[in-house]
């Protein structure tokens, strides 16, 4: 007889949405609140781990197709040309720089420059999680 | 008065998850330590509450929802390990 998990479907449906929109929240709110690009990667692939768990591996490689090696290289090279991109302008390795821009929704609004190395920062965790979970899980080789 | 009341709870929820320790250890079939494991997430929820509660800051508020998630992610991969054998399944 065919296993039938029909709630855990349905509660995965609705819990994946809520848990990806929070790993933006804690990605966002990283530079003035408790958050930032490590546990924002690190709930992002929590979520990812929950659709593999109510689904199977086929139909995620499916309906999502990221290779996450890629994915963990392409964070380490963004991290690494954000702080290249200090040189460039005359600063150290690594410089940061911030500045207030008027956005048309948002009103004034500071943005800072070490958003675009937690961007890699994040890909890199999300890749090397969801890779080390679905190479170390698969029922058969 | 307040501070008393916090303290309370708090030694009341570390009681519930010595409880949940003792049924962990205990428990003759895994699905009990399991659920143990569970009820010592949820009592560990409301440990932080309290606690942020009694230090009078907001900086906790994140690790709830945080816990919530990771507690029931290990739960489904628990109860999927003791049913099926496998965890994440290739095709279905």
């Amino acid at each position: 007889m065919k296993p039938n998990d029909v709630i855990l479907n349905t509660v995965t449906k609705l819990a994946a949405v809520i848990i990806f929109t929070f790993s933006i929240d804690l990605f966002w709110a990283g530079h003035h609140f408790p958050g930032g690009g490590f546990i924002g990667g690190l709930t992002t692939a929590a979520g990812i781990v929950l659709l593999y768990l109510s689904f199977d591996i086929e139909r995620i490689e499916k309906n999502l197709p990221i290779d996450y090696k890629k994915m963990a290289a392409i964070g380490v090279l963004i991290a690494i040309f954000t702080g290249l991109a200090g040189m460039i302008y005359g600063d150290n390795f690594l410089e940061q720089t911030f500045g207030y821009f008027n956005i048309p929704i948002f009103g004034e609004t500071e943005l800072a420059t070490a958003v675009l190395f937690d961007v890699g920062v994040a890909l890199a965790v999300i890749g090397t999680a969801v890779t080390i979970i679905t190479s170390i899980s698969e029922d058969e080789l | 008065m307040f501070d008393i009341l916090m303290i309370l709870s708090l030694v009341i929820l570390t009681c519930a998850v010595l409880l949940n320790i003792f049924r962990v250890v205990k428990g003759p079939s895994s699905a009990d330590r399991v659920q143990a494991l569970d009820s010592i997430g949820i009592n560990l929820i409301a440990g932080i509450a309290i606690f942020s509660v009694y230090m009078n800051t907001h900086a906790f508020f994140e690790l709830i929802l945080l816990i919530g998630i990771l507690s029931f992610i290990g739960t489904i991969a628990f109860a999927r390990f003791i049913e099926r054998g496998v965890v994440i399944e290739r095709k279905r």
